[in-house]
């Protein structure tokens, strides 16, 4: 009992003298960018010791809400323009946002192939189960905007958008949960990014590029979050467009920013 | 002994006002018009329908499949009774997103039942089916607890009594057991029926998110929260209401059976 009592106050000691030597740098970032991320910020806490990265992934959406609503994020890397421009709308950004990165929209199908998916166009056939990103998070924006682009195509025929859109059974919040459903082959395909059909999931899942007249290049804006450490913020930002930042984002599948 | 009683009530203070707060907040943010105006959005509509239905249907299913186990909890000790009454509390532990996630795991057409429950036909996931069973693995504890104390809470005389009367088992739980357990029985399933009507994350891991098909009220809430400040608003001031209307409703039931059990007595 006397142990237990001097390793909870140990603990109590410990945790804070730990804080005040160490600032805190809270990241806000979609969710696609969570492995890029992680390795990011591992390589920025070794660069600078004094600091310690917290990264709050989320579909883009739901952080740009939290952001507005008042959570405290010092960086915000979206994975659209759109969501960036509404909180630069709103005056929560300080300073320019960049671009620091792109990625591709992919069409995904579990290699089980539950739904025998021979290609793109099997996703207009009926009783196929595709999901999508919900209309407010990115990846489900950019898949309406493919689809719209499909549809011009006379290969796919003017209707093909609609028909893909008849067959969506979820519209998931974020891209990530999307991408491991379809790794457990649960819906038949979906769109996601390039850069998820990575580690873990690409076992599971096969990926192709859409077709030329129809590729979609995501762009990732990331800026500071005003009014909260700006320096240090603009020091991580600095990192991930730094070489070693990109070369970490491009070891992801991402594209370099453009 | 005076700065204890002082404390006493400053400590409950301040948690009727950290429970207070929030929900008054909620219906302060904008005017009952404005919010009683969204309620007719077709989203919303739709977003209500499909949890009333759900979160009815899981509210049979738990009572149907709780009762007789309830029943056999309360006046029976067996073998592996411990590992039964974990298993029943178990989701009003774990994290939802993690029941979700074993859900599709042993129910997802790739799972581990899941080609079975194909076989016949069933799928599970991105179904309105799927929220039900989703929301009903959720609700079980709170049925089953109630129901099994209030089959407890029966006093032993009575079911003596219908023995020397000759009633056999069956007879004597379904005429005896049954209508003075009542109370209790109503109170389990409205709060099993107001923990599916709030269910979401082993809603949306398990069965997705689909208007009208899989969409209930707290899903909607969460994705209007990212879009649609006004609408999310409306959302949780009707499920707030619901749920104290339910809670309402165990008190007053609560009552009224008590009430008549006593008159009877």
């Amino acid at each position: 009992m006397k142990r237990l009592l001097a390793l909870v106050a140990t603990l109590a000691l410990a945790t804070p003298v730990q804080a005040a030597q160490r600032t805190t740098l809270h990241v806000f970032a979609a969710a696609s960018l969570v492995d890029a991320f992680d390795a990011i910020a591992k390589a920025f806490e070794k660069a600078n010791p004094e600091v310690r990265v917290r990264i709050e992934y989320g579909g883009t959406q739901q952080l740009a809400a939290q952001i507005e609503q008042g959570a405290g994020a010092d960086v915000f890397a979206s994975a659209d323009e759109r969501w960036m421009a509404y909180l630069v709308g709103r005056g929560l950004v300080a300073g320019e946002p960049a671009v620091f990165a792109g990625n591709t929209l992919v069409f995904v199908t579990p290699r089980s192939n539950p739904g025998r998916v021979g290609g793109l166009r099997d996703a207009a056939r009926s009783g196929v189960k595709v999901i999508v990103g919900a209309e407010s998070v990115p990846v489900g924006a950019y898949t309406r905007l493919a689809l719209a682009k499909l549809s011009q195509d006379p290969a796919f025929g003017e209707d093909f958008g609609r028909r893909v859109l008849r067959n969506v059974v979820s519209q998931e919040e974020n891209v990530r949960a999307l991408v491991s459903k379809l790794a457990l082959g649960e819906a038949d395909a979906g769109f996601a990014y390039r850069s998820d059909v990575m580690h873990g999931a690409a076992r599971h899942l096969n990926a192709v590029e859409l077709p030329a007249n129809a590729r979609i290049v995501a762009r990732y804006p990331i800026a500071a979050v005003s009014g909260r450490q700006a320096a240090l913020a603009r020091r991580f930002i600095d990192f991930v467009r730094s070489p070693a930042g990109q070369e970490l984002l491009a070891r992801e599948n991402f594209l370099r920013a453009p | 002994m005076k700065a204890v009683r002082v404390l006493a009530v400053l400590a409950s203070a301040l948690l009727a006002l950290l429970l207070a707060l929030p929900l008054a907040a909620l219906f302060l943010r904008r005017p009952p018009g404005e919010i009683l105006l969204r309620l007719a959005d077709p989203l919303i509509l739709d977003a209500l329908r499909l949890s009333l239905v759900t979160s009815l249907a899981a509210t049979a299913a738990v009572v149907a499949l709780g009762l007789p186990a309830a029943y056999l909890l309360a006046t029976r000790n067996f073998r592996g009774k411990r590992v039964v009454e974990l298993l029943v509390q178990l989701p009003m532990v774990l994290p939802p997103t993690v029941s979700g996630f074993a859900l599709l795991l042993a129910l997802g057409r790739a799972g581990l039942a899941g080609r079975a429950l194909e076989a016949f036909g069933i799928t599970l996931p991105f179904t309105t089916l799927g929220v039900i069973v989703a929301q009903a693995f959720m609700a079980v504890p709170f049925f089953v607890l109630a129901a099994r104390s209030g089959f407890e809470q029966v006093d032993v005389r009575y079911r003596e009594a219908a023995a020397t009367l000759r009633a056999d088992e069956v007879r004597t739980a379904l005429r005896v057991m049954l209508p003075l357990a009542l109370p209790s029985l109503v109170a389990g399933a409205t709060m099993a029926c107001a923990r599916a009507l709030g269910e979401f994350g082993a809603t949306i891991t398990f069965a997705g998110n689909m208007p009208g098909l899989t969409q209930t009220m707290p899903l909607a809430v969460y994705l209007a929260l990212q879009t649609d400040l006004d609408a999310a608003i409306a959302l949780s001031v009707v499920l707030v209401a619901l749920a104290v209307g339910l809670l309402a409703g165990v008190h007053a039931a609560g009552g009224v059976l008590l009430g008549a059990k006593t008159r009877r007595a």
